[in-house]
């Protein structure tokens, strides 16, 4: 076969398509991989990565401030954001290169330029705007009998919310500011609102979430939602619910909002918006409709096995639904080119994917919410255990937090976990394993926990749940 | 290397067999074609036999444990393993620490076993876990892991039975057979050998399913509790779901013991082939709509001929006179002969169609210790009634000796259920399926029957045929147990 026949070609290198494309190479497909602009998608280069850099900055100065408590001592904190934006830049920059020795070492060969599908099995890849990497191959017609698009989101904008790049941001231009604005309007509360209000508000911005339904991360437990509400605003982030943005008047260095909430309309200057009112799915001038690939609001129709109703088209990531999670395309892309290759995997189960937000203190979550669980006429238990009963914590100087489980009563399956505080993204894989495994409450609460550890508080909850929690 | 020796499958339904009896010892050196060791299966004892010459290696599994088919139970190595045998004695201990408090062996041995880790690092876990590595992939989980994972919810659950505690303590007791080997540690907990998630578990307890027979849809075969969900709404998710987990008990076993007070009973554990019948008749009951029909035979001249024939019988060599007819022998034939002569009789129910026979295959119900089994003469209708009865008493013999092979009892049309010779008058038989009747023969004795008008005494029996109304209606029922009644009463009719 020459340069220009594949088996399978992937369509965008994120953190879908280029897993899928390692998984299509070990199971022997000869496989490309199109990309316009960096590889490893939005999620290494404008996503998941540098935005968890900038946290960790942030994070580290707001404990160097708490310095004295301690016993430490430090003259005056201070920060450089330019050195930190160029330390975030440098980690994206560093893993952008580590996907490109991927592709190398797995023989994917990677096709740089704007891809388009021509017919089912013919890929078109125009000129890209950006250089190629080294041993790229250029623009030309490609031929696979399987062309899987992994092709992703992309800022959704609102009519009078429109980014300009300079006062009114996405998150791209949140994450490599020039200097510090005093003040930021955020426009959503989901995670990347809220990732953006925990880190300007460690900085010393004034912050303001406008949330337009009534709780702020709305995909997350209301508990949970209200606890880190609370916990926010104390340091400093202020929040308004029910409300809704509905124009922005730019000055020179300035904008101004104007807010409705429960009727009352008011305006406030900012020195900068961020909009974050969710993500779209990039399906267009692909050349799907021209085909016939069916879309629905943007995102590519696909069934369990990511096969859209073209034969020989797959959709896999945010591209063809939420939840719009790099692990969650991960998971689809290995999935999809297993079920090409025949292997028959198991369906994608969306109630076990979780959910994490890197806030300060950190949310993160499993399955279904205390409402969505009463919703489905469940007999639920659900325990809960706090931050401020578990040594570890309290020895962190992290005591904020909150492990919540829920049950199902009468089988014992557990339904779902809401945990809020330090460094709970990476306690919630416990119960995402226990939860795949399909435990019940009996082997999480047999199951040793080491002490002391944040993860006691994971027991404690399930033992909570059953009327027996020791520390509470 | 070892090759590993995995449960046999001796037949289209087997699942899982009993390891009875190790017939060689580990070390002991064997030959392609050795049996190595027995097993029981539902029916029979039958030998496991060796399919490569070397020595015979541990572990070893438990004796008197239900596996399924192919386990793993043992290896055949191509030399004898001696430096082998004390890392792998440590084996079991290690691998269960804390799950079986009863196997944690005595201080002693816990030093010994210390050493030992002490001396060969590799050696002791994971040699176990190297060996469990080596099982197929179906019945891979069912090694030393799995019962680790399952005995700590022992205490929380609170509902392992007795039998599964005892059997989990095995791995601390070597068997005597198995001195020098220790016994696979997981494949000694009879719910351990079923690969299912704790919720699956928990959910079939509640549903009344077996695991035992279900298909596991998770990876390697684990069942999870979607299967459950699917064997209890009558999904196929199941392989001999009918057999396994005919219908649910009308109380957990918990609750039918709270209606006795403890002490007054004895618990004693089923073997596979109550297991079995308990299954196949409920199967029977639930499934086959039985009818009976009753007549009663003159057996007067079917004496008369018996006796004739018997005592002319030639002597062997041993003077042994060539044959003995009984009865039973006569009511085979007679069955037989009357099916031919009926011939939509002569056929069992399938959904795809009626299996019609063109020869009569007739089993015959055999006490033997511990319940009964049904070996099937085949040809019964073309065999002469010395032959037929020849081969009665050898499969009788056979069966009681619990050496029947499967193909010796699967199939037939019908059976002759007899139990005359313990003074039953009459009785009804449920049909062993998938055939389609039985004969239930009672006591031949002298009646007074009225005849010609006067009352006279004549040797009388009374014989009931159960019909599958799918496949035998009222009147071919008649028509058959009247064919039958014939060939009784008149039996030169069967030389025909």
């Amino acid at each position: 076969m020459s340069e220009t026949e594949f088996d399978i070609i992937i369509i965008g290198s994120g953190p879908g398509g280029y897993v899928a494309a390692i998984r299509a190479a070990q199971l022997g497909f000869k496989t490309a991989i199109v990309e316009r602009a960096y590889l490893g998608g939005i999620c290494l280069n404008w996503g998941c990565i540098p935005t968890k850099a900038l946290l960790r900055s942030a994070e580290v100065f707001r404990t160097m401030q708490r310095a004295q408590g301690f016993g430490l001592s430090l003259e005056k904190p201070g920060f450089d954001m330019g050195a930190m934006v160029a330390r975030s830049r440098a980690i994206s920059q560093r893993l952008n290169d580590g996907v490109g020795f991927l592709m190398k070492k797995n023989k994917v060969s990677v096709i740089w330029g704007e891809a388009r599908v021509t017919a089912p099995g013919s890929v078109t890849v125009g000129p890209a705007k950006s250089a190629p990497p080294k041993d790229a191959l250029g623009a030309g017609d490609y031929h696979a009998a399987h062309i899987i698009i992994a092709t992703g989101a992309r800022p959704r904008v609102l009519p009078g919310l429109e980014p300009d790049q300079a006062l009114v941001w996405t998150y791209f231009e949140a994450m490599v500011p020039e200097r510090l604005p005093k003040s930021l309007l955020i426009i959503g509360s989901g995670a990347i609102g809220i990732e953006f209000a925990s880190f300007y508000r460690a900085l010393g911005t004034e912050v303001t979430v406008v949330e337009i339904l009534p709780q702020i991360l709305p995909a997350e437990d209301a508990e949970i939602a209200t606890l880190a509400r609370k916990s926010f605003a104390k340091l400093g982030i202020t929040f308004m619910t029910d409300a809704k943005v509905t124009k922005l008047e730019k000055g020179t260095d300035s904008v101004t909002a104007t807010i409705e909430t429960a009727g009352k309309t008011q305006t406030q200057t900012f020195e900068r918006v961020l909009v974050a009112v969710g993500v779209v799915g990039n399906t267009e001038n692909l050349g799907l409709e021209a085909l016939g690939v069916i879309t629905e609001r943007g995102l590519a129709t696909i069934d369990a096995a990511n096969r859209t109703n073209v034969a020989g088209i797959y959709a896999i990531g945010d591209v063809c639904g939420g939840p719009m999670l790099a692990h969650k395309a991960e998971h689809e892309g290995v999935l999809c080119v297993e079920a090409i290759k025949g292997l028959n995997p198991p369906p994608m189960d969306r109630l076990m994917i979780p959910g994490c937000t890197y806030s300060l203190p950190q949310i993160a979550s499993v399955g279904l919410t205390e409402q969505a669980a009463v919703a489905r006429k469940r007999d639920i238990r659900v325990g809960r255990f706090p931050f401020l009963a578990n040594g570890k914590a309290i020895a962190l100087g992290e005591e904020q937090g909150l492990v919540k489980v829920i049950f199902d009563a009468e089988t014992g399956r557990l339904l779902g976990a809401h945990l809020f505080g330090a460094e709970v993204t990476e306690l919630i894989q416990g119960y995402v394993v226990a939860m795949n495994l399909e435990t019940s409450e009996a082997e999480l609460m047999s199951s040793i926990f080491p002490h002391p550890t944040l993860s006691e508080a994971m027991h404690e909850a399930v033992l909570a749940a059953y009327g027996r929690a020791l520390n509470d | 290397m070892n090759t590993p020796i995995t449960m046999p499958t001796l037949s289209d339904t087997m699942e899982t067999g009993r390891l009875v009896k190790w017939t060689k010892a580990a070390g002991d050196p064997v030959k392609k074609g050795d049996a190595v060791a027995e097993v029981e299966t539902d029916k029979a004892v039958m030998d496991v036999e060796a399919f490569h010459d070397g020595f015979l290696a541990g572990p070893l599994a438990a004796l008197n444990t239900d596996l399924p088919v192919g386990q793993v139970i043992g290896y055949i190595a191509d030399a004898p393993a001696q430096e082998e045998a004390a890392p792998a004695k440590a084996a079991p201990a290690a691998t269960h620490p804390k799950a079986i408090p009863a196997a944690v062996p005595a201080p002693s041995a816990a030093a010994s076993l210390t050493g030992v880790e002490a001396q060969t690092p590799k050696a002791s876990k994971p040699a176990a876990l190297a060996k469990a590595a080596e099982v197929p992939a179906s019945a891979k989980p069912a090694a030393a892991s799995r019962s680790a994972v399952e005995a700590p919810a022992t205490p929380v659950s609170g509902n392992t039975t007795a039998s599964s505690v005892h059997e989990n303590a095995a791995p601390g007791t070597p068997t005597p057979q198995s001195n020098a080997m220790p016994v696979v540690p997981g494949a000694a907990s009879p719910p351990a050998h079923v690969d299912s998630s704790p919720l699956a578990r928990r959910a079939a307890e509640a549903a009344g399913v077996s695991l035992a027979g279900l298909h596991g849809s998770g990876p390697h075969g684990r069942i999870v509790a979607a299967d459950v969900e699917a064997a209890r709404h009558g999904a196929p998710a199941t392989k001999e779901q009918a057999v396994a987990a005919p219908v649910s008990p009308v109380l957990p076993d918990d609750g039918i013991r709270a209606l006795y007070p403890e002490g007054s009973y004895d618990l004693v554990p089923h073997d596979a082939m109550r297991r079995i019948i308990a299954a196949r008749l409920v199967q029977s009951s639930v499934t086959i709509p039985h009818f009976q029909l009753t007549v009663d035979c003159d057996i007067g001249a079917l004496l008369t001929a018996r006796h004739g024939i018997n005592r002319d019988a030639p002597l062997d060599a041993a003077g042994v006179p060539l044959w003995d007819l009984s009865i039973n022998d006569f009511v085979i034939k007679a069955l037989a002969v009357a099916l031919q002569r009926v011939p939509a009789a002569n056929a069992i129910w399938t959904d795809a169609g009626m299996l019609r026979f063109r020869r009569s295959d007739i089993g015959v119900a055999v006490a033997i210790d511990g319940g009964l089994i049904t070996p099937v003469v085949r040809e019964a209708d073309a065999k002469s009634l010395s032959t037929l009865s020849n081969e009665v008493k050898a499969l009788a013999a056979r069966a009681r000796a619990r050496k029947l092979k499967p193909a010796e009892y699967q199939g037939g049309v019908s059976t002759v259920s007899n139990l005359g010779m313990r003074g039953i008058r009459e009785f009804t038989a449920l049909i062993n399926p998938p055939q389609s009747s039985i004969l239930a023969v009672g006591v031949g004795e002298q009646r007074p029957v009225g005849r010609d008008g006067q009352l006279v005494l004549a040797t009388m029996m009374t014989v009931t045929l159960s019909c599958d109304h799918r496949v035998v209606d009222g009147a071919l029922g008649a028509e058959l147990i009247e064919a039958v009644k014939a060939l009784i009463e008149n039996p030169v009719m069967m030389a025909v």
